[in-house]
């Protein structure tokens, strides 16, 4: 596939910046409308995209969003530097959450937000190092058989 | 014939291209282009926000003039509850529908009760509904408008209960062909209306049904000759009139009326487009779960301000809130009977008869592939140009106008910067993707003086 028909943004994220938290979702739900991925995809894509970008907002000092689309497959990539997350299986249960008071008051931290990711998504893997960081990929097939 | 109704047309004799309505328009529908303001039609939800900015007054609502009542047998008017609010305290429903009558219709409809019926119908609806949350009011057509527009996604979570004026208009002609012996298409039923947006959901329903009412008449327009035919009027004791009010239906002028009246604890009321935008993006983000009703309106503060009306909408929603508390406080529940509304909701009465289907913008093109490759594009136009939005190329934006150039609706020459040596590559690269030969007129001395 050569190059010009690859797009691929990349968007920073701010730990703890709660006040534009959401930005970056909203900016990649708007690609996507605009060069016509399938509704359903653009929801599912935003979803997953709000919930890893919270995670940054809550648990890391900066992350960075890699957009790229091709014509099959959107690929999200977030990678972040922070704590990390010592026991990713944990992490992957629905209900466990490492959240603060203060987070859930905000409607946060309910525990959903990995498996949330994993169940919209068609791909996901996720590595991440203790003390320096997680990544994820989060990806959807856009050729109609690949989809969920 | 274009595809989409508008109830918003552009005189062009009058438009001198000031480019307010460009800078207002929330879905950036208009463009400014040799002189004159245009509207995309695709992206135009019909909110009325270049109305009442256009210093020219060139753009014009499209309602019904009184004229039009002639053509019917028998008349009946429909006020929007907000045109209770137009008046001082003391002017109530009852002597309101009076002087309306004295206008040339043969009868004045109360709406509020009818809003209540639809009210307990909206509040049976929430409570059988499992799916996705939370459900939005489909009152104000701009908000559905904006739905199918920019979030089509959202669209199975409008509220499929008919409007109150749909069902007063339907209702009605039901009566009165019985009842005066004739037959329903002789009667005329009009809806005085707040804003000029009811006029598209009357001529182009967003289900794609058809449309109850005859014709919609600006409460701006029947304001004045209203205010003389109500002087005289005998009005009955302040009392007597309270009670025949509905305290559920006059909440309906009002952003929050139905949330309130009804007692829903789980609502967000919302009005303004910009206000309405923030929270749609949060449904999208998969917030507002535990939310089960957003009552939105395109105008602040709900019908009451809209653009059609006379009075300051602060104090028009002032006097819908003492009403409102007035009725508490008296305990007067002038309401449609509930066990009556459940009978006919299991009837289907109030269910809409279409269905609301998504009309989502154009992608910059069908082919993916293609759509990639513009949307790069785009970006690097945009890099190139000022970003300080001055909208003299007629887009509203800087982005707007790389949009509108990758689309082959603008051309890069329209930007009155020098924008860079790679003008000349750019165009190249344009006129490819775009499949046609662009009139290769880039040696920069000539760009500059044309636009002088």
């Amino acid at each position: 596939m050569s190059d010009e028909y690859v797009l691929s943004q990349k968007f920073k994220i701010k730990g703890g910046d709660f006040g534009k938290a959401g930005r970056t979702s909203t900016s990649i739900k708007e690609i996507l409308k605009e060069i016509g991925i399938d509704p359903s995809i653009v929801i599912r894509a935003s979803i997953s995209v709000y919930e890893a970008e919270m995670n940054v907002v809550m648990y890391a000092k900066k992350g960075m969003v890699t957009l790229s689309v091709t014509p099959e497959e959107l690929h999200l990539k977030l990678e972040d530097e922070g704590q990390g997350i010592a026991d990713i299986d944990q992490a992957m249960k629905e209900g466990f959450s490492t959240a603060t008071h203060e987070m859930r008051e905000m409607g946060f931290g309910a525990g959903m937000g990995l498996p949330n990711i994993k169940k919209n998504a068609d791909r996901f893997e996720i590595t991440s190092i203790p003390g320096k960081g997680t990544t994820l990929d989060i990806i959807f097939c856009l050729n109609k058989t690949g989809n969920k | 014939m274009s595809t989409y109704f508008h109830s918003i047309r552009i005189d062009t004799e009058k438009c001198e291209g000031r480019m307010k309505c460009l800078r207002v328009c929330p879905t950036q529908a208009i463009r400014v282009r040799n002189g004159k303001a245009s509207i995309i039609e695709e992206k135009c939800i019909d909110c009325g926000e270049c109305i009442t900015v256009c210093p020219n007054s060139a753009i014009v609502p499209l309602t019904d003039p009184f004229g039009e009542l002639t053509k019917f047998r028998y008349t009946a008017a429909i006020p929007s509850p907000a045109l209770y609010a137009q008046f001082g305290r003391e002017i109530l429903p009852e002597k309101i529908l009076s002087g309306i009558k004295k206008l040339g219709f043969d009868s004045a409809f109360d709406l509020a009760l009818t809003c209540g019926e639809v009210s307990f119908a909206i509040q049976e609806y929430l409570r059988d509904y499992k799916g996705p949350k939370p459900l939005i009011s489909n009152a104000c057509p701009t908000v559905v408008r904006l739905i199918q527009v920019k979030y089509p996604e959202l669209i199975d979570q409008i509220i499929p209960i008919e409007l109150p004026r749909e069902l007063a208009g339907r209702e009605i002609k039901k009566k009165l062909s019985k009842q005066l012996k004739i037959e329903e298409n002789e009667i005329g039923a009009f809806y005085l209306t707040p804003c000029p947006v009811k006029m598209i959901s009357i001529k182009q329903p967003a289900e794609k049904g058809k449309s109850f009412l005859d014709g919609a008449i600006s409460i701006a327009d029947v304001y004045g000759p209203l205010l003389s035919a109500m002087e005289g009027i005998e009005k009955s004791s302040y009392r007597k009139a309270l009670e025949s009010i509905c305290i559920l239906g006059v909440g309906w002028a009002m952003v929050g009326g139905i949330c309130r009246t009804l007692r829903l604890k789980n609502s967000i009321p919302v009005s303004g487009l910009a206000e309405i935008i923030k929270v749609f993006d949060d449904i999208e983000r998969g917030k507002l779960r535990n939310i089960d009703f957003i009552e939105a309106y395109s105008c602040l503060q709900g019908c009451v301000g809209g653009s059609l009306t006379v009075e300051n909408l602060y104090t028009s929603n002032n006097k819908i809130l003492k009403l409102i508390e007035t009725l508490e406080f008296e305990q007067i529940k002038a309401c449609p009977d509930i066990r009556e509304v459940r009978k006919l909701y299991s009837q289907n009465y109030f269910l809409i008869k279409g269905k609301f289907e998504p009309r989502p913008l154009k992608p910059l093109d069908t082919d993916l592939a293609k759509a990639i490759k513009k949307r790069k594009l785009k970006e690097e136009i945009y890099e190139l140009l000022r970003k300080i939005d001055c909208g003299v190329c007629g887009a509203p934006t800087c982005l707007a106008f790389a949009e509108d150039v990758v689309k082959g609706d603008a051309d890069l020459t329209d930007c009155i910067f020098d924008l860079s040596d790679n003008m000349e590559e750019f165009s190249q690269e344009l006129s490819d993707l775009l499949n046609k030969t662009l009139p290769l007129n880039f040696n920069r001395s000539n760009i500059h003086k044309s636009k002088k």
